[in-house]
């Protein structure tokens, strides 16, 4: 094979990416144009209601974008002290350790659990739990679905800030002891800040899994399609809802699930465009 | 002078990385204030091991031990916390190690923010004024205080660090071959330095450079492989060495 | 002068780093409480017949229950529908991403393959719900119907990116001394790659694709408007065909099926997490 054709091959298969992540755009948004003409763009954004009666069929993805942007940022706040602490752990105070490498399998098998288990784990554990605790009524809700997605993007936060603590120079921290700080003090002052940007970008970048994680909230956040109006309430986000009623859905309703899934595709874009671009930054200081 | 406590004094002092091996062998010395002291030998004598055994260092890496006695004024700094020695014993390494994240400002008053030690406004400018203008750094960045430390060169950058390290007021300024990272103008720089700040502070200083130590310090250690060979009077050590190891390191023929 | 005293800070730098292995150990938790309830639940329904046997109708399990008897059946059809798909998935993501990470190892600072490389962080980032409708939109409306090629098509896209980054990185940290020694000798590019690069970089493309098989293997959600499900072991491509997650999905939402949750949930964790280790400690061992 000439050197020509070795190219053209190479070539051809990095055309498929491409490929795919145009059609993948132009499906969408062929398919959910419908359902943007017939509300109109802002609209179908702010409407709240979601009601498929035949002949006054009203769709509209409030409810849904709030349900996701709820479990996520909740998820992301649960998240922060959890991840924190295993980078802390792997990465600085118990760096090198068998311990630490311990720890480090245990979240990355964690990270490695489909989320249909999660999801049934969350639906026969977790629930009875919450309900005990008197937060709901019925255990399931957005509350319920945050806690295990909070669960399921702790391992990669903590992963990947755990990278840049470790990166904090050795002769920073030695400089900072040599003033007379203690450890707390040097994680405080010189480790955190040192690593801080790329710690974000791992945030930013659980936050990106979050936002589409389907099966676990599908199972856990009650499926009502109103709006959330507390954390405990009931509710849909933008994945569950299209999980939830896709298979069933045709005409205007299947175009507004198409319209919600390409919202939910440019929103995770643009999370992780954000997200690598950051990590990208941190990596080079 | 004989009756004074010395400042700093190292009584049989020794320090291990194994069980077996160690890397200084029962040191004993004593470091007179208000001198440079330079600590000789060539690399792997266990120079830098001792003088980071002074600022406690050892004690963040698990498997070193230390032996012996270090006292500092009288006190022996082994049994005391890490924390309460360090911020009386000044450390500057070998690499420029600025806070990239502070300013120059920031940085000069790092061992303030560090301990937890509020300062009022007046009593930070005047700290950072006198450690700049104590390094000679003040003319140079004091239109520029709010710019990042990472800004300046290497040879500023030193004297930002020996700056945060005199702000702390210590008892003894400890430095691991602080200009081997230098180029020759600002190791010059840097040399003056230190001779106007022995009235100051007492420094204890490691060099792989000869000619350093003659410049800059009084008095002189010389070691190999662990063991305190000769201490004395520079002028004296160099000139006229007692031991053969010494006068084999100082004709260029070892290490 | 505002100062804390040494005790003060010492006990703060106590209770940080005890707060520090505190939350990490909590975080350890969940880990055991799922492996835990599972194994616990599951480990007695599993048995040959479990995994020979395909799922029984829901008249069936009810009467099994009623009878007081356990429920017949297993779960052989979405063991033989996963492989089936994931084969498909595999026969055609393996060599293009491979291609194509090898395109980006090597051209990696021209425009076009810098694109190409920020597509594949945003394919590798695409819920999997979406690649979903995607291959219902492109497959299943087309061929009016759902099939295991749908399924399958579903789950190459989500191998795709998944390879295509393990082997730009296995091949990016090979020496280039390596690929120069071989084209010295003579050998024209593609002959260097195939004998000499992809060889030296199996290891990690192995790693990678044990890993993008454990990542997919479990996905249900995109199979979900494909492959669809169903209850008889199927070799056709072009129906409807069940895999392992889609029956726990089903179990989970009939109440007579209930029982045979654990058992397929059991199965699935082990697989995947069998792989994620083997996978892991393959890495490790080539790495050294």
């Amino acid at each position: 094979m000439s050197d020509k054709l070795h190219r053209i091959l190479l070539f051809v298969a990095a055309l498929i990416v491409p490929v795919v992540c145009g059609g993948i755009v132009y499906a969408l948004v062929t398919d959910a144009y419908e359902a943007f003409e017939h509300f109109g763009f802002l609209n179908f954004l702010t409407s709240s209601e979601w009601s498929y009666t035949e002949g006054n069929e009203r769709y509209g993805a409030l409810p849904f974008i709030t349900g996701t942007l709820m479990t996520t940022l909740l998820a992301l706040v649960f998240c922060i002290p959890f991840s924190l602490a295993v980078a802390l752990f792997a990465g600085e105070y118990f760096k090198g350790t068998k311990i630490a490498a311990v720890l480090s399998a245990v979240t990355d098998l964690l990270a490695g659990i489909p989320s249909i288990i999660y999801g049934l784990w969350g639906f026969y554990t977790l629930r009875p739990v919450v309900m005990a605790l008197n937060l709901s009524p019925q255990g399931s809700g957005i509350l319920t679905a945050s806690l295990v997605l909070t669960i399921m993007i702790v391992p990669y936060a903590a992963s990947l800030s755990a990278e840049f603590i470790k990166l904090v120079p050795n002769d920073l921290k030695e400089g900072a002891y040599s003033l007379g700080a203690t450890k707390g003090e040097v994680v405080r002052k010189i480790v955190f800040p040192v690593a801080g940007s790329g710690v974000f970008s791992a945030y930013i970048l659980a936050v990106g899994r979050a936002l589409g994680e389907t099966m676990t909230v599908t199972m856990l956040i009650g499926n009502t399609n109103n709006m959330p109006d507390s954390i405990t309430s009931t509710g849909n986000s933008m994945a569950s809802i299209i999980a939830n009623q896709f298979g069933e859905a045709d005409g205007l309703r299947l175009s507004s699930l198409i319209a919600i899934g390409l919202i939910l595709f440019l929103i995770t874009a643009l999370i992780n465009m954000i997200g690598k671009i950051m990590i990208k930054r941190a990596r080079i200081i | 002078m004989e009756s004074v406590t010395p400042i700093l004094e190292f009584k049989k002092t020794c320090v291990s990385y194994t069980k077996q091996t160690m890397a200084v062998k029962y040191v004993s010395a004593a470091i007179e204030k208000n001198t440079i002291t330079a600590m000789m030998g060539p690399s792997g004598c266990g120079k830098s091991t001792l003088l980071r055994a002074v600022n406690l260092m050892h004690s963040l890496y698990p498997n070193i031990r230390v032996d012996g006695e270090i006292c500092l004024n009288g006190e022996d700094i082994l049994s005391m916390a890490p924390i309460d020695v360090r911020r009386r014993v000044g450390m500057v390494f070998q690499r420029p190690t600025p806070f990239p994240t502070m300013s120059i400002h920031e940085n000069v008053l790092a061992g303030f923010a560090l301990n937890g030690i509020r300062l009022s406004k007046a009593d930070k400018e005047a700290t950072v004024e006198r450690c700049l203008r104590s390094v000679a750094l003040w003319e140079e960045v004091k239109d520029g205080l709010n710019k990042k430390g990472t800004f300046l060169s290497g040879g500023q950058q030193q004297r930002l660090c020996i700056a945060r390290a005199l702000a702390m007021k210590p008892d003894i300024l400890l430095m691991d071959e602080p200009t081997s990272a230098l180029d020759p103008i600002a190791t010059k720089h840097i040399e003056e330095l230190l001779l106007e700040l022995q009235n100051e502070v007492t420094i204890l200083i490691v060099t792989h450079n000869m000619g350093q130590a003659r410049r800059i310090s009084s008095k002189s250690m010389f070691m190999y492989l662990g063991e305190l060979v000769e201490y004395g009077d520079t002028a004296t050590m160099f000139t006229n060495p007692v031991d053969d190891r010494t006068k084999a390191y100082l004709t260029g023929k070892m290490g | 002068m505002n100062k804390k005293t040494v005790k003060h800070r010492l006990a703060e730098d106590k209770l940080m780093l005890w707060s520090v292995c505190l939350l990490a150990a909590l975080t350890a938790v969940p880990l055991f409480a799922i492996l835990g309830e599972v194994v616990w639940r599951g480990y007695g329904q599993l048995s040959w017949s479990f995994f020979t046997e395909p799922t029984p109708t829901a008249y069936k399990a009810m009467k099994a229950i009623e009878a007081g008897e356990p429920i017949p059946g297993g779960i052989a059809n979405g063991i033989v529908g996963s492989m089936i798909m994931l084969g498909m998935a595999m026969a055609v993501a393996i060599p293009s991403g491979i291609l194509c990470g090898a395109f980006l190892a090597e051209h990696g600072k021209n425009r076009f393959a810098q694109s190409v490389s920020y597509l594949t962080d945003l394919l590798q980032g695409t819920p999997s719900v979406i690649i979903g409708i995607i291959t219902y939109i492109w497959v299943v409306v087309p061929m009016k119907g759902y099939s295991a090629i749908a399924g399958s098509v579903a789950l190459c896209i989500m191998m795709l990116p998944l390879i295509i980054r393990s082997t730009e990185e296995t091949l990016k940290i090979l020496p280039v001394s390596l690929k120069e020694a071989g084209l010295a000798l003579g050998g024209n590019k593609a002959r260097v790659m195939l004998k000499v690069q992809l060889p030296a970089a199996f290891g990690g493309i192995f790693t990678g694709v044990l890993l993008a098989i454990s990542r997919v293997i479990g996905e249900t959600a995109p199979l979900m408007f494909t492959a669809l499900g169903c209850s008889v072991v199927r070799y056709a491509i072009d129906k409807p065909i069940s895999a392992v997650p889609l029956l726990i999905w089903e179990f989970f939402n009939d109440p007579n099926l209930q029982e045979l949750i654990w058992g397929a949930s059991l199965f699935l964790l082990l697989f995947v997490l069998t792989l994620n280790l083997t996978a892991k400690y393959l890495a490790k061992k080539w790495n050294q």
